[in-house]
């Protein structure tokens, strides 16, 4: 049995954690729905769970979303996460060719280089430490890229680096003394008694020239161990939280657990899987137009996590999903912000009985819907009656006479229960006209018709079946040298996941410029429902500044897919022609 | 000393003569081929249905002046600030000087394309009120397919009084416009329904309420007190109108031969691009704003540099002149004071 008193404050540290842990996530998963529960157990003896250990080795080790989306990021990310990890397990497994024995307790691979008498070789055991130097070095070059982060944020590419707490300042220093505390225990020692590879062997004999190594080699472990246990106390109480937290949530969301409409213990595991990275803070339109830096989910999550007063930031977001898209973690952003969105407005069934009874059944197949938005844009109506005209489409305009909202502006102000009686309403007269498949102009209703309604036809965006139609032969385009620029509204691309539709109808009637904003990194038109609080004027800036973003690629014509995003960027007066693709459709066959 | 004016519709062409007649050398720059700005469009004016272009040919009549050059079909493209004097590049290629500068750049109506809920370039019958005024200078009113309309429609606040167009303001002069319009076209079409859709009647002038009330009582003309919230076209080519009317509290279905959208005012491109150039401040409502609302209604944040008619707020011709004449009152204070 290997012990020596140093250990303690790690073992310590390690233990009060694992219980800790342990006591907070089984609270959490406590309260998950019976049909959570049951999706769990359906889903944990499945491939799913492989893939979740999969996305934990990709996400929380290697950090390859980061990698992506910044090299430097991701590299320093890597550092610390493959690195730490590494150094556990091939710590690990160096400790136990060295020793096999079962019951070695976790300190002694940690502090392997203090145990291990150096003269005693042993299977590899240069190659091990050889490679325990290689990882050691890698980790403290991801150290130095920290640092240099802190410095000088734009060097790396980031506009801005997260606020901290002074808490956070205290563990991340923490967190940056272990490794350096590492190296020089390690140092120490083989500068001592030998041992050691390139770095700590090197530096070993670097510091016996001038330091009193005898003196401190043994302080020196006892502050490394006492890094380590202060940095796991501290940990639950840190960002560090998503490190473990991270975890669990990786292979909850493999097993479909989801975020539902009410703030829950799923919601928890959000909560404390951010890692702050920031890489939403530049996504957001609301910083980079609107100079608004404290909204973005970043900042948003920690208000929540640690109770601190969030309402305008729960309000000051246009749930573009701007954000979601490129968060490592893929945390669900906009589906948390809205669990604190209040139920404010009361309506009952009797509201909308003055509404007529459901139009009669109908012979089409199609059933076109133009949606409330849609008919604040007759232009778009005119186009789809005339491309159901030219394309010999069998079809009936159900709402030609007016209809009742689809209900989503009302669910992304968190009035569910009034979305509920619309929805209900709507979805009566949809299914009355007996039609097999729904095409909708609009995005919102779109996606509502998709997630919520439970429709029993088919429902398509008129951009998939303009698609369709193009690709069926059944619509004829001319030659045309039109250049397009396409705005993806963000309720269709990053909300109903459809980029391939609107870029094959660009390709096949128009030239299609490519962009910086293709699929997922689309603009927000500044317009959407979801934003509470900013105002006109503001709205009116996003609209500009994306305007002009998609302007500076000089297409003849912007094409947008949304009645609300064609409207908002009519409102700057730019030069630019904005058209719905099904105008443009329309015009080119 | 001399002043220089941009932009040469009334408020410019009046500015620019009482200046003129008061001694001073006037540049006046005006970016169309003729001077007159929006009058030109007009064809009768309220209150008292004076002609339009009779009162334009007065206003350019006096440009006339020996002190004042009139530069046509020109832009500033830059405006330098050099010892205390202006220089205004041109896109002539002339350089003027002066010790002041007047902008006098006025608005430009609210483009209804921008309101596409009420079909404006969709549906055939649907004009603005600018057109209108157009068929009253031909006198010629009939519909797309060449009919004489049985009913018309005016729709109040096109544009204006709209968080949804990002114009919160009034414009103060469609309401009076409307019914004049409506009067105008009732002696056209004795036989019609004219209707109009308002939220509030804005009658501010003097004369106004009582041709309201003539309107309504020797013109026939019903006011509809609701807010249009879209259209859509029929077969028949005619408009559909959905509006409430908030008097009686009922939704209100109708069919429209023709509908007149009373477009707002804005301020002018042109006056926004000289308020970059000069760094003058804009109000909330978009117009550029005056260095105080009661005693330096020509002022602006900029020294030395003034305003003069609708660029500074919606103003119907008789505000829009006597602006002009205090516009020329001011400046000529502040040449004498720069003169010591
Ligand atoms: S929400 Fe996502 S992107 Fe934003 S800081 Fe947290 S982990 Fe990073
Ligand atoms: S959803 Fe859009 S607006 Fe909201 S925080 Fe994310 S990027 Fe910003
Ligand atoms: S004057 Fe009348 S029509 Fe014009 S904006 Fe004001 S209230 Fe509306």
């Amino acid at each position: 049995m290997y012990y020596d008193p140093f250990v303690l404050p790690f073992t310590l540290g390690l233990n009060i954690l694992l219980i800790y842990l342990i006591i907070k996530y089984a609270r959490w998963i406590r309260t998950f729905s019976t049909e959570d529960r049951q999706t769990i157990r359906r889903n944990i003896f499945t491939l799913k769970t492989w893939k979740a250990g999969k996305e934990v080795f990709l996400e929380s080790l290697v950090h390859h979303k980061i990698f992506r989306i910044n090299p430097f990021l991701g590299y320093m990310h890597l550092c610390f996460g493959l690195g730490w990890f590494l150094l556990i397990v091939i710590g690990k497994i160096e400790s136990l060719v060295y020793h096999t024995s079962i019951f070695n307790p976790p300190y002694f691979a940690i502090f392997f280089r203090y145990f291990h008498p150096a003269k005693e070789t042993f299977p590899g055991s240069n190659v091990f430490a050889f490679f325990m130097d290689l990882i050691l070095l890698m980790i403290l070059s991801g150290l130095l890229l920290a640092w240099l982060k802190r410095l000088y944020s734009k060097a790396l590419g980031l506009k801005r680096t997260t606020r901290h707490r002074p808490f956070d300042l205290l563990i991340l220093t923490v967190l940056w003394l272990i490794f350096p505390l590492r190296f020089l225990a390690e140092s120490f020692t083989s500068g001592l008694r030998g041992g050691g590879s390139f770095l700590t062997h090197t530096a070993g004999d670097f510091f016996n020239s001038f330091l009193p190594i005898e003196q401190l080699s043994y302080p020196a472990w006892w502050a490394y161990s006492s890094a380590l246990g202060l940095f796991f106390l501290l940990l639950p109480f840190s960002r560090y939280m998503h490190i473990p937290t991270e975890i669990v949530y990786i292979f909850l969301k493999n097993w479909e657990v989801r975020q539902g409409k009410h703030f829950s213990g799923i919601s928890q595991f959000q909560l404390y899987s951010c890692s702050r990275c920031g890489i939403c803070i530049d996504r957001c339109q609301l910083g980079s137009s609107l100079g608004m830096t404290d909204t973005q989910p970043v900042y948003f999550l920690k208000k929540l996590r640690h109770g601190k007063e969030h309402s305008i930031l729960v309000d000051n977001c246009l749930m573009c999903g701007r954000c979601e898209a490129a968060c490592p973690v893929d945390l669900r952003l906009n589906a948390l912000r809205l669990t604190q969105r209040q139920e404010d407005i009361r309506i009952t069934k009797s509201t909308y009985e003055y509404i007529r009874p459901a139009a009669a059944k109908t012979t089409a197949k199609v059933a076109y819907f133009a949606g409330c938005m849609g008919h604040l844009t007759p232009g778009v109506i005119r186009s789809m009656q005339s491309i159901f005209h030219k394309a010999g489409v069998d079809y009936t305009f159900i709402d030609e006479g007016g209809s009742i909202c689809c209900g989503r502006p009302m669910m992304l102000s968190g009035n569910h229960h009034t979305a509920a009686i619309i929805q209900e309403k709507n979805k009566a007269s949809l299914e009355a006209s007996g039609a097999e498949l729904l095409v909708t102009s609009c995005p919102i209703c779109y996606k509502t018709f998709k997630e919520d309604y439970r429709l029993d036809m088919q429902v398509l965006h008129h951009t998939e079946y303009l698609d369709i139609l193009l690709r069926e032969g059944a619509l004829h385009p001319h030659c045309s040298d039109i250049t397009t620029v396409f705005h993806n509204p963000c309720e269709l691309g990053r909300g109903c996941q459809v980029y391939t539709a609107p870029e094959h109808i660009l390709q096949t009637i128009s030239h299609r410029i490519a962009t910086a904003y293709e699929g997922k990194d689309a603009l927000c038109c500044g317009g959407s429902l979801a934003n509470l609080h900013i105002s006109p004027q503001q709205r009116l800036q996003l609209a500009e500044d994306a305007l002009n973003a998609y302007a500076a690629y000089r297409p003849d014509v912007l094409v947008t897919a949304c009645p609300l995003c064609k409207k908002t960027f009519s409102q700057p007066g730019s030069s630019l022609p904005v058209q719905d693709i099904a105008e443009l459709v329309d015009g080119q066959c | 000393m001399s002043v220089i004016i941009i932009g040469a519709g009334p408020a410019g062409c009046e500015a620019a003569y009482q200046l003129a007649q008061a001694g001073e050398k006037v540049e006046l720059i005006e970016q169309e081929a003729q001077p007159g700005g929006n009058l030109n469009n007009w064809y009768q004016l309220f209150p008292d249905r004076k002609s339009a272009q009779e009162l334009n040919r007065q206003l350019i009549l006096r440009l006339e002046h020996p002190n004042i050059r009139l530069h046509l079909g020109c832009m500033p493209t830059k405006i330098d600030r050099r010892e205390g004097r202006f220089e205004v590049q041109l896109n002539d290629g002339a350089l003027l000087t002066g010790q002041a500068l007047l902008i006098a750049g006025g608005f430009q109506l609210f483009n209804a394309h921008r309101k596409e809920e009420y079909g404006y370039g969709i549906y055939e019958n649907v004009i603005t009120s600018v057109e209108l005024e157009n068929f009253f200078t031909n006198q010629r009113i009939q519909t797309s397919t060449g009919q004489l309309p049985k009913r018309v429609g005016f729709i109040h606040c096109v544009g204006s009084r709209d968080e949804k167009t990002c114009n919160f303001h009034c414009s103060k002069l469609c309401c009076v416009t409307a019914v004049k319009q409506a009067i105008e076209l009732r002696e056209i079409l004795p036989e019609a329904e004219i209707l109009c859709f308002y939220m509030d009647m804005r009658m501010f002038g003097p004369g106004y309420e009582e041709m309201y009330r003539e309107a309504q009582e020797k013109y026939r003309i019903k006011f509809v007190r609701g807010r249009l919230s879209e259209a859509s076209e029929n077969k028949a080519k005619q408009v559909l109108i959905k509006a409430e009317d908030t008097l009686i509290g009922k939704p209100l279905k109708m069919t429209l031969d023709l509908m007149v959208l009373m477009v707002g005012m804005e301020l002018s491109a042109g006056s926004r691009q000289l308020a970059e150039m000069t760094g003058i401040e804009k109000a909330t409502n978009g117009f550029l704003r005056v260095k105080d609302p009661h005693f330096a209604t020509n002022e602006t944040n900029q020294k030395g540099i003034f305003l003069a008619g609708s660029c500074s707020s919606p103003m119907n011709l008789t505000d829009t002149l006597t602006d002009a004449r205090s516009a020329a009152l001011t400046i000529r204070e502040y040449l004498k004071h720069i003169d010591l």
